[in-house]
């Protein structure tokens, strides 16, 4: 497989669970600093694309490349390391920590055994912490139990907590999941403002937001891509409107 | 900031009650007890090493092993081949067919010193070999186990193997172990008699300093960053995992901590005891191991002696009192324990003890309002009151 410019270069990418194709020689690219998102009926395999990429699933075939690194076979660790970084569906943060201590085991240093206990949260590490809890929304709380958190509230943090990690590449999987009218318009504002210097992957089904966000849009079906393109050629796509937008 | 305050008065209160813990340990059981009890307390002491550790891999890093007694006999046979050795001297051995070593091997018709009881000729070998040895088959299992992510019950039920095995193996191996009897007739420690009532009181000593210093050891591990990602990992491992740790390496570490506590636990226990014997390490004294931590509270290392200390002095206790049914006591103790205190002493005391702790400072610093106070009171009543509103905000520590 060649090198190429993208970010991510995913070709011939397959996995079976017990003879159930989840995702079928499936190719995607992502550019640089673009914020492509995926969406596609339940059961599509857009949940296990992402776990392909981060390494939660291993693959049966094909090949994942981050700039031009092959990720397949590599520990998970590892693949954030890279520049990496992907947030679960439901918020998965450590609800007895305070949102403070949240973001700092978040920085990324400190991540082996001895460096974890020679690591001091100096100045450069609350300073950061204090910059990304004011770009989610969270200066107020950093004192707080994170588990005390609203549901939105705990969704920004897990995006902050990406953050802390200046990732190359964001997966986010439904960020505005359950979500008021009023949070989903300040993610929105939030995943504008952070998609910059990255490229970022969202899923989502709410159309809206969708074409809020969306630089190019992905439409999965039965772990292929059914259409890509902008959100307008998307929607005008006859396959796409058969299977899952409806008539 | 609120947390720092948190922080300090967090390890304030630590610090209080490991020093509390010292004074009872260093002064009033000296004071109280002969030095046949107090023996008994240093043997006790002995599994309190195994119980920290267990607070540390169990408590904080979520692992439950059910096979630390391994790792406490590695260290206790360590120390004892090094004392039986020097007990074993030509001079002392010459009635035997091969004079010069332990009596064991004679009756097995042994007539050289194994290979690998060489290094034990040697104290500073043998001290070396108290901790590597537990951490290096520690390392062995847990490298194994965690890379391959088995963990929870699977991993209980594999330290379980592995004490069993141990045990068969040393019964097993009698010219080379001393088998069933175990290690015993040990005397000097590098020509000093260990027996007498003066070594005994300063061998309690050395082990109250030790299990000190491991204890504070342990704090220091748990307010340092890994000690906050052990408890990140127990509530959400996968997130630890995708935020770039290699969540294996934190596990494997603290069981090998665990075990190297463990080590040094079973040396003091050969030297206080004065022998070393397969009944020590198996799977009963495994399990009871498990529930002294249980007692005395899974998060918490001091409550972790305690819990040792009451466990064995109710055994103590009720095996004289009750000989025919000191077991069925001891049952009733831990079931009634788990069932009506899941986090055991330190969960009590937080529970019960600090509110009522925090009451009574606050009543003594700001006297009640009703009180008519002198107008030149006032300024210092009202500095008092905001105190007392900042202890007010600290939440429970996690047990003393």
């Amino acid at each position: 497989m060649s090198n190429t410019d993208f970010t991510l270069a995913i070709e011939d990418l397959s996995v079976s669970f017990d003879g159930f194709k989840a995702i079928d020689a499936l190719t995607l690219y992502v550019d640089k600093n673009e914020l492509r998102v995926i969406i596609g009926p339940n059961g599509a395999g857009k949940t296990t694309l992402l776990d392909l990429i981060c390494g939660k699933t291993r693959a049966s075939g094909g090949s994942i490349k981050f700039k031009n690194t092959e990720l397949l076979g590599m520990a998970e660790y590892r693949r954030v390391r890279l520049g990496i970084g992907r947030k679960f569906q439901t918020p998965s943060i450590y609800e007895n920590l305070s949102v403070f201590k949240n973001l700092e085991v978040s920085f990324p240093r400190g991540r082996s055994v001895f460096g974890a206990l020679a690591f001091e949260c100096d100045q450069s590490v609350s300073a950061r912490i204090r910059e990304v809890a004011e770009e989610i929304g969270l200066e107020d709380k950093l004192d707080t139990e994170a588990g005390l958190l609203s549901h939105g509230q705990k969704q920004w943090l897990e995006i902050g907590m990406l953050l802390m990690q200046n990732p190359e590449l964001l997966m986010l999987d439904e960020p505005i999941a359950g979500m008021s009218a009023k949070e989903r318009e300040l993610t929105a504002e939030l995943l504008e403002r952070i998609c910059k210097n990255r490229s970022v992957i969202v899923i989502e089904h709410d159309m809206d937001f969708v074409k809020r966000i969306a630089h190019k849009v992905t439409v999965m079906h039965q772990g292929k891509i059914l259409a890509e393109g902008s959100m307008e050629q998307v929607q005008n796509h006859p396959k796409v409107i058969d299977v899952y937008l409806g008539h | 900031m609120n947390l720092n305050i948190f922080q300090s008065w967090n390890t304030r209160y630590q610090l209080i009650s490991l020093a509390v813990l010292g004074v009872i340990l260093m002064v009033a059981l000296p004071l109280c007890l002969d030095i046949f009890r107090l023996n008994m307390v240093g043997k006790y002491l002995t599994y309190a090493f195994v119980a920290i550790g267990l607070v540390m891999v169990w408590g904080y890093g979520g692992v439950l092993s059910l096979g630390q007694g391994v790792f406490f006999g590695l260290g206790g046979y360590a120390m004892a081949m090094y004392l039986k050795l020097e007990a074993s001297d030509p001079e002392s051995t010459a009635i035997q067919s091969t004079p010069g070593i332990p009596d064991f091997m004679d009756w097995n018709q042994l007539t050289e010193l194994p290979t690998f009881w060489l290094p034990f000729n040697s104290l500073p070998l043998t001290l070396i070999a108290v901790i590597v040895v537990p951490t290096l088959l520690a390392w062995m299992i847990s490298f194994a186990m965690f890379k391959r992510r088995v963990g929870g019950v699977y991993f209980a039920i594999i330290t379980q193997a592995v004490a069993l095995i141990l045990t068969v193996l040393i019964i097993g191996q009698q010219g080379y172990t001393g088998g069933v009897n175990g290690i015993t007739d040990l005397k000097t420690l590098h020509g000093w008699d260990t027996r007498t009532d003066s070594a005994k009181l300063i061998l309690y000593y050395l082990c109250v300093v030790l299990l000190l210093a491991s204890i504070l050891l342990c704090r220091w591990i748990q307010t340092s960053k890994l000690g906050t990602l052990l408890l990140a990992m127990r509530d959400k491992e996968e997130r630890i995992r995708f935020s770039g740790y290699d969540v294996s390496s934190f596990k494997i570490f603290t069981f090998c901590l665990a075990a190297a506590l463990s080590g040094i636990g079973g040396a003091m226990f050969t030297l206080q005891v004065g022998f070393m014997s397969p009944s020590f390490i198996g799977i009963v004294p495994s399990i009871e191991m498990v529930i002294y931590a249980a007692v005395g509270g899974r998060l918490s290392l001091v409550g972790a002696v305690y819990g040792t200390l009451l466990v064995n002095s109710g055994k103590t206790l009720f095996s004289e009192t009750f000989p025919d049914i000191w077991l069925f006591l001891m049952a009733a103790l831990f079931i009634g324990v788990t069932m009506a205190f899941p986090m055991g002493l330190a969960g009590l005391w937080d529970k019960y003890v600090t509110p009522c702790w925090k009451r009574w400072l606050q009543a003594r610093r700001a006297p009640a309002p009703q009180v008519k106070a002198a107008p030149g009171a006032q300024a210092e009543v009202s500095r008092k009151v905001n105190v007392s509103s900042i202890h007010e905000e600290i939440p429970a520590g996690l047990g003393a």
